[in-house]
């Protein structure tokens, strides 16, 4: 099985569509973290303009992990479509390139391909979450440095020590990682049903907006069935900047997510074993 | 030759209301090189694709080395090198990397020696290092050779081998399958539209229409069976007409087309009748055989037709 995902990972590695996502995170983090460089202090001043009126803030709250904090925020409806880039295309692109046919002509059981595909998506998406967090985390500590970390909630602030962050960012880095896999398993579920890799892109994409939407919208029918959507736990990773953390309902947003993965993973093998290939 | 390798029993395939394969049965023996001939959407590659567990019948069975297919999928894989339809490859790969992962998957030698003796075996040593998207259809059928020989298998599946290839091409992938026969003890089962190539390298085939059997057997035994088709060019054709008319050969005569004389004739009467002319002073001009396997095989198709 290794041997096999070894060689998905070369598979993967040796497209240049992988490395779209790679880029983009490499131009957007600079990019927004330039664009906090200098502008950052009239964010922080416009996110506390009522408690100045109460409160002295005092030290570098334009900090790393208030800009990683910002970041992850923003980019959580921007990472899935680099991550179904490439796990659409792991299953529909052989049917598109046509070679199933060699593929699946070799003495490896289809369930055995079809596991190391999945693995080696799921390899892809943690690599690219593992890039989020090493340039917000490690281009932002060079450029702004460590402190406090300020979190506005609807109806409260948290101020953070500069101690008590870093283990939640690695948590909540570690969360994103199981929502984006959540992502990757839906475009790996689509790429299983049909012989073109963009359809998968697209249709995870749609999903996930639709999902989004009804998840963000007040109304009693979209709010009854929000529980039901994954969407709406792919955000829990905010749980970890909670005071006290709450843990039962992150570990209960980890549940819904990894069953989610489970389901689609299981879908797409079921599919994919009793798939004739005629491509 | 009662070693059966492949044994296909009463196979079928439907895709929802048009049935591919129908009842289809053949066993291919050890050492054949086994002629698999029908028109287009006869069923032949999708008899391929069951044969290699890329589609499932919808009945029959098949079984491969003795093994049921089904249940010993892997250990009968393993022992099968096979091209369907068009050579595609990973194309932002090079040839050595596309064979070398092949090889892998198949669990067999992937060092460097092996694997560049195979693409020497198959003309593409000096672009090993290109990306297969830079290769013409030719080379891409020659990847596609080397690709089937690399785990070094018992039994070679080819559907349509020589697509694409120049005639030198042609001629060198024709050698191979003999060689392969013969030196190699390779069992070929070869899928073909150049039904010549077929005739040149087959010791048994199977013509397949419309998803059925039309007919299986040795091809020689096959051919033999019907009469030769034979066109004499002749220089004085009122000569011929009054030789044939007065000791019979006329009866055997088909058409006359100007100085065209069409016998149906067996292979033996042949240079009788050459010899009958020459020695009445006839100017033969030209003795061409039109029977082939190509015209058996559009008789047998036209008449299911």
């Amino acid at each position: 099985m290794i041997k096999i995902i070894n060689i998905e990972l070369y598979k993967i590695f040796k497209k240049w569509r992988t490395y779209i996502g790679f880029i983009a995170i490499a131009v957007l983090i600079p990019v927004i973290q330039i664009a906090m460089l200098v502008e950052g202090e009239k964010s922080i001043n416009f996110m506390t303009r009522n408690l100045q009126q109460s409160f002295v803030f005092v030290g570098n709250l334009l900090n790393a992990y208030l800009v990683s904090y910002i970041i992850l925020n923003a980019l959580a409806v921007h990472i899935p479509f680099l991550v179904a880039l490439v796990t659409g295309d792991l299953l529909a692109g052989e049917a598109t390139a046509g070679t199933y046919r060699l593929l699946i002509t070799r003495p490896v059981s289809r369930m055995k391909l079809v596991t190391s595909k999945f693995f080696a998506g799921i390899i892809y998406t943690t690599l690219l979450v593992l890039w989020l967090s090493i340039l917000s985390l490690g281009l932002g500590t060079l450029i702004f440095g460590a402190g406090e970390l300020i979190v506005v909630k609807p109806t409260t602030v948290i101020i953070f020590a500069r101690n008590d962050v870093l283990w939640r960012f690695l948590l909540a880095y570690g969360f994103a990682v199981l929502s984006m896999s959540v992502v990757a398993s839906l475009a790996f579920l689509f790429s299983s049903l049909v012989e073109n890799a963009i359809g998968p892109i697209i249709t995870t994409m749609a999903v996930i907006i639709v999902f989004l939407i009804v998840s963000a919208i007040e109304i009693n029918i979209f709010q009854a069935i929000r529980p039901y959507l994954f969407t709406s736990y792919m955000l829990s990773w905010r749980l970890f900047f909670d005071d006290p953390v709450d843990v039962s309902e992150i570990l209960k947003s980890v549940a819904v997510l990894f069953g989610h993965i489970v389901l689609f993973y299981g879908l797409a093998a079921c599919i994919f074993k009793r798939k004739d290939i005629l491509t | 030759m009662s070693d059966k390798i492949i044994e296909v029993n009463n196979l079928s395939k439907k895709f929802k209301d048009i049935k591919a394969v129908n009842d289809l049965n053949l066993n291919v023996f050890r050492g054949d090189v086994f002629g698999f001939l029908g028109p287009n959407g006869a069923g032949k590659s999708t008899t391929i694709r069951m044969l290699l567990s890329l589609i499932s019948p919808t009945n029959g069975n098949i079984k491969i080395f003795g093994m049921p297919l089904k249940e010993k999928r892997n250990a009968i894989l393993r022992k099968i090198g096979a091209i369907v339809e068009k050579p595609d490859f990973y194309g932002y790969l090079s040839a050595f990397k596309n064979l070398e992962i092949l090889g892998r998957l198949s669990g067999t030698d992937t060092s460097k020696k092996r694997v560049m003796e195979i693409l020497e075996l198959v003309g593409l040593e000096k672009r090993y290092k290109s990306k297969v998207k830079t290769f013409s259809h030719g080379m891409k059928q020659r990847l596609g050779i080397a690709q089937t020989l690399l785990h070094d298998p018992d039994l070679i599946i080819l559907d349509e081998p020589t697509t694409g290839l120049d005639p030198q091409g042609m001629k060198e992938i024709r050698e191979l399958i003999i060689n392969l026969s013969k030196e190699k003890n390779k069992t070929i089962f070869l899928s073909s539209h150049i039904l010549y190539e077929v005739e040149l390298v087959a010791n048994r085939m199977i013509i397949l229409n419309k998803g059925k059997t039309q007919v299986e057997g040795y091809v020689e035994d096959l051919l033999n069976a019907n009469q030769l088709q034979v066109t004499f060019r002749v220089g004085d054709k009122e000569k011929v007409l009054n030789l044939i008319n007065e000791t019979g050969w006329s009866k055997k005569l088909e058409t006359q087309i100007e100085d065209r004389f069409v016998f149906n004739i067996s292979p033996e009467e042949v240079s009788v009748l050459n010899k009958y002319l020459v020695e009445n002073d006839v100017a033969v001009n030209a003795v061409v055989p039109t029977r082939s396997l190509e015209e058996y095989f559009l008789k047998l198709t036209e008449k299911e037709s």
